[in-house]
């Protein structure tokens, strides 16, 4: 592996910076065509309802109207878990719940468009609806689809559970016959919004002969590509889909919402559309993470050492299947070297919106019970929570609770970096209280690709084909030039569109530095066999003899020949006269991602008139493998840490009786904005994956999981009592003090 | 024989064995080797799953290679954000 490097760990400027500081930035609602149409979508205003009948005949007739769908558009398709996207995009015979899209219109104008919503007459016939999880798992309760539930189950839960996972090893009763001190919470966590910036977004053009050009904001365009295609009925090859730049996304984005309507309405009306949600559409329609009920058992030694552990996870995630608690399972004890684990969980459906991905989807709230009860036992035995955390650890030959025994993992030096900082011995004032918890995700791989072209005048195009959410074109720029020797400033990294380049999945799973990396690095490898063999040609010397150093072809020794060494610029310039053009590429499916702990540390403060939580200090130690830009991984460190504060303290969907989501926008869904944040410390641990030609590991996502049970952690400290429920916003803390 | 250990709930469909030995040089072959044995499990592995081979975590490849030593534990497809 290599561990010198000269781009690596430096901190050029940002190459996607101007263009977003000055607005040139091309977002999914920036790009307009001309003769373009407005598309509005009308929506549930119930929870559960059937759509008796849809009348669209006085919208059709009005002026400006050119296109009206309901879901009798959209032909059945044959996979299951498009047809459930395709029915969460339009509703088919019944609305799911409140904001659940029933038809749409495109329009000469956005408010001819609205105006037409008003002309639909929609007959709804409604029905019992269930929005919290324990009451949804409840035999008897209204069910949302049937003949889904998991097929292990049986009557003691309803058919809303549509999963159910169980990771672990050792013997519980024994586990918990060896501890001093047994603690078992319930705790409760809310279904809590991306909070992504930039609105859901498409333009759309599908012509009657199936050919299609589709603009989106998303973190995946081959997915809308594959996904589209096939609920629209149409081949692969013939949609283009370009990825916007993207206002975020975290997860929320590696779905589609909007795209296969616009389409529709665009193939309809035989003109582009245009679709953008409104701020109160993507909290109604587009998908939060899931809310929790978690039930939490650990047994522990006097001395600290944890004997036995239970998590019992149950997840709301809206109303269509889903897959997402194992998640939560497989990270509840990550952190921890156990003997007798078993962590177990639940997929429950809803009449809320269908639940996609949030950054590290799953963990956050099964970590916050699980190190919430670890800081408790800490407090009871009168131990220190960081020695107590690594007398437990995980590392290196770890049988990880989820199953796989871990590779050389950071965790450790994580906890120790922690407890050497100078934040952990800083005084405390009044009511303020210092929380610590640790996080873990896992990273992954997944198919990518990539395309290098060495240009005649020495500089290189890359182009690869996963949206950049994150600073991926800085890195992969980064990985290039490291690669092939030469300055940062000579690479640049475009993201193709789905004709440009192979197929990439989805930009998730905090995989794309490191897949897109390994692609990059190969890639270059190819694109500097090549230049090895054109310098060989130029010297008559076999291509065997010649080695790439420091950017430039050289004789591997004298008696390969004594040539100077030949750049990359020099061997470009003569490229068309040599053999014609360089370039290299790579499409593969990277693994071996290696997963990444953290461990944060912070201080509350708690208004014990108001019962405001203001946070003081707040420091985050993370593994990364290797730092590629270190100035954009603190940033991933901060946004992780920054989501999770919101998440502890105020983030909530709130639901009425009537099942209608109470607080669709950001002044009654408070996220956190600069003003309430400190600047948070992010410090670097580098623990070399040894999965990666450089040592990367993954950094997006695990910074979302410590926060919460932190937070928590510094509440329970600052005002004497400890609290089961997030978010912890002053009202809630009021009434418990 | 690489050894092969089934998640959890996934014991549901191999009736409770959690541990066995299998002879597979790639993941297909162990794969497939697995739904012949446990055909319950069929609907599971066509829908996909990750594989952990010696600790390393792999989706959905097939020809990944694995040692006469290996451990294989068999995980439910993992996706992210």
């Amino acid at each position: 592996m290599k561990q010198d490097f000269k781009i690596l760990g430096t901190r050029p400027i940002r190459p996607d910076g101007l263009d977003k500081v000055t607005g040139k930035a091309m977002f999914g609602a920036d790009k307009s065509v001309t003769g373009m149409l407005h598309a509005r979508i009308l929506r549930s205003p119930h929870a559960h309802a059937e759509i008796v009948s849809i009348n669209t005949a006085k919208a059709e007739a009005l002026a400006g109207v050119k296109a009206v769908i309901t879901g009798d558009d959209f032909a059945d398709v044959e996979n299951s878990a498009t047809r459930y996207t395709m029915q969460n995009c339009m509703a088919q015979g019944r609305a799911l719940y409140d904001g659940h899209a029933v038809a749409a219109v495109a329009a000469v104008s956005k408010a001819v468009a609205a105006e037409a919503l008003k002309l639909i007459e929609v007959e709804y016939k409604t029905l019992p609806h269930v929005t919290d999880v324990d009451e949804a798992m409840l035999p008897g309760a209204p069910v949302l689809h049937e003949g889904v539930k998991a097929r292990t189950l049986g009557d003691d839960v309803s058919g809303n559970t549509v999963g159910y996972y169980s990771f672990g090893h050792g013997d519980l009763e024994t586990g918990f016959s060896e501890a001093d001190e047994v603690i078992e919470r319930t705790f409760k966590t809310a279904a809590v919004h991306q909070g992504y910036i930039e609105p859901h977004a498409c333009l759309a053009d599908l012509g009657g002969d199936g050919r299609g050009e589709l603009w989106c904001s998303t973190q995946g365009h081959y997915m809308v590509r594959e996904v589209c295609s096939e609920i629209l009925h149409i081949d692969a090859s013939q949609l283009r889909v370009t990825a916007s730049e993207i206002g975020g996304g975290f997860g929320g984005k590696t779905t589609v919402f909007i795209e296969p309507v616009a389409l529709k309405l665009s193939q309809k009306a035989g003109k582009p559309v245009k679709l953008v949600m409104s701020r109160d559409e993507v909290f109604r329609a587009s998908g939060p993470t899931m809310s929790s009920s978690i039930d939490i058992k650990i047994g522990m030694t006097k001395a600290g050492k944890i004997t036995g552990a239970h998590a019992k996870l149950r997840y709301q995630g809206g109303a269509f299947p889903y897959e997402m608690v194992m998640m939560g399972a497989m990270s509840a004890f990550a952190a921890y070297d156990l003997e007798h684990v078993q962590a177990e969980g639940w997929d429950v459906m809803t009449n809320r919106p269908k639940m996609i991905s949030y950054r590290a989807p799953g963990a956050p709230m099964a970590v916050y019970a699980v190190e919430s009860v670890v800081d408790e036992l800490c407090q009871k035995l009168g131990l220190d929570p960081i020695d107590t955390r690594l007398l437990n650890a995980a590392r290196e030959g770890t049988k990880s609770s989820y199953g796989p025994t871990f590779k050389a993992i950071g965790l450790v030096e994580a906890l120790e970096a922690a407890k050497a900082h100078p934040h952990y011995s800083a005084p405390l004032a009044p009511n303020t209280g210092r929380g610590i918890s640790c996080g873990f995700w896992f990273n992954f791989g997944g198919q990518v690709s990539v395309s290098m072209a060495i240009n005649a005048d020495g500089t290189v195009s890359l182009i690869e084909g996963n949206p950049d959410i994150g600073g991926s074109r800085a890195s992969i720029s980064m990985m290039a030039a490291e690669a092939l020797g030469i300055e940062f400033d000579r690479v640049r990294t475009i993201v193709g569109d789905t004709a440009s380049v192979g197929f990439s999945d989805v930009t998730d799973g905090s995989r794309v530095t490191f897949a897109v990396g390994i692609a990059t690095i190969k890639a270059a490898n190819a694109a500097i066999k090549e230049m090895c063999k054109r310098a060989a040609k130029i010297w008559d010397i076999d291509a065997e003899a010649v080695e790439w150093v420091d950017g430039a072809a050289q004789p591997t020794g004298h008696n390969a020949g004594d040539f100077p060494p030949m750049s990359l610029a020099e061997i470009a310039a003569t490229s068309g006269k040599t053999g014609g053009p360089i370039a290299g590429h790579h499409e593969g499916a990277p693994d071996k991602a290696g997963v990444s702990f953290g461990v944060h540390m912070v201080d509350v403060e708690v208004d014990p008139e108001t019962g405001f939580t203001s946070i003081k200090r707040y420091t985050a130690f993370q593994d990364v493998g290797k730092a590629i830009h270190p100035a954009y991984v603190e940033g991933q460190i901060q946004g992780g840490a920054a989501q999770g504060i919101g998440w502890a303290l105020n983030e909530e969907y709130i639901y009425g009786e009537d099942g209608r989501l109470q607080n669709p926008g950001f002044l009654d869904y408070r996220i956190p904005v600069a003003s309430d944040l400190p600047m948070i410390e992010a410090v670097i641990i580098e623990v070399p994956n040894p999965g990666h030609p450089f040592g990367v590991r993954g950094c997006g996502e695990t910074s979302i999981v410590p926060p919460l049970a932190a937070v928590a952690n510094g509440v329970a400290h600052a005002i004497g009592v400890r609290m089961f429920a997030l978010p912890m916003s002053p009202p809630k803390i009021l009434k418990v003090l | 024989m690489a050894r092969v250990v089934i998640f959890g709930s996934l014991r549901a469909f191999t009736g409770g064995v959690e541990m066995m030995e299998i002879e597979a040089a790639t993941t297909r072959e162990l794969l497939k080797k697995l739904t012949a044995r446990y055909p319950a499990l069929f609907d599971t592995i066509e829908s996909g799953v990750s594989l952990a081979i010696d600790g390393e975590v792999f989706k959905d490849a097939w020809f990944t290679p694995i040692g006469p030593e290996s451990e294989v534990v068999i995980m439910p497809l993992m996706v992210g954000g």
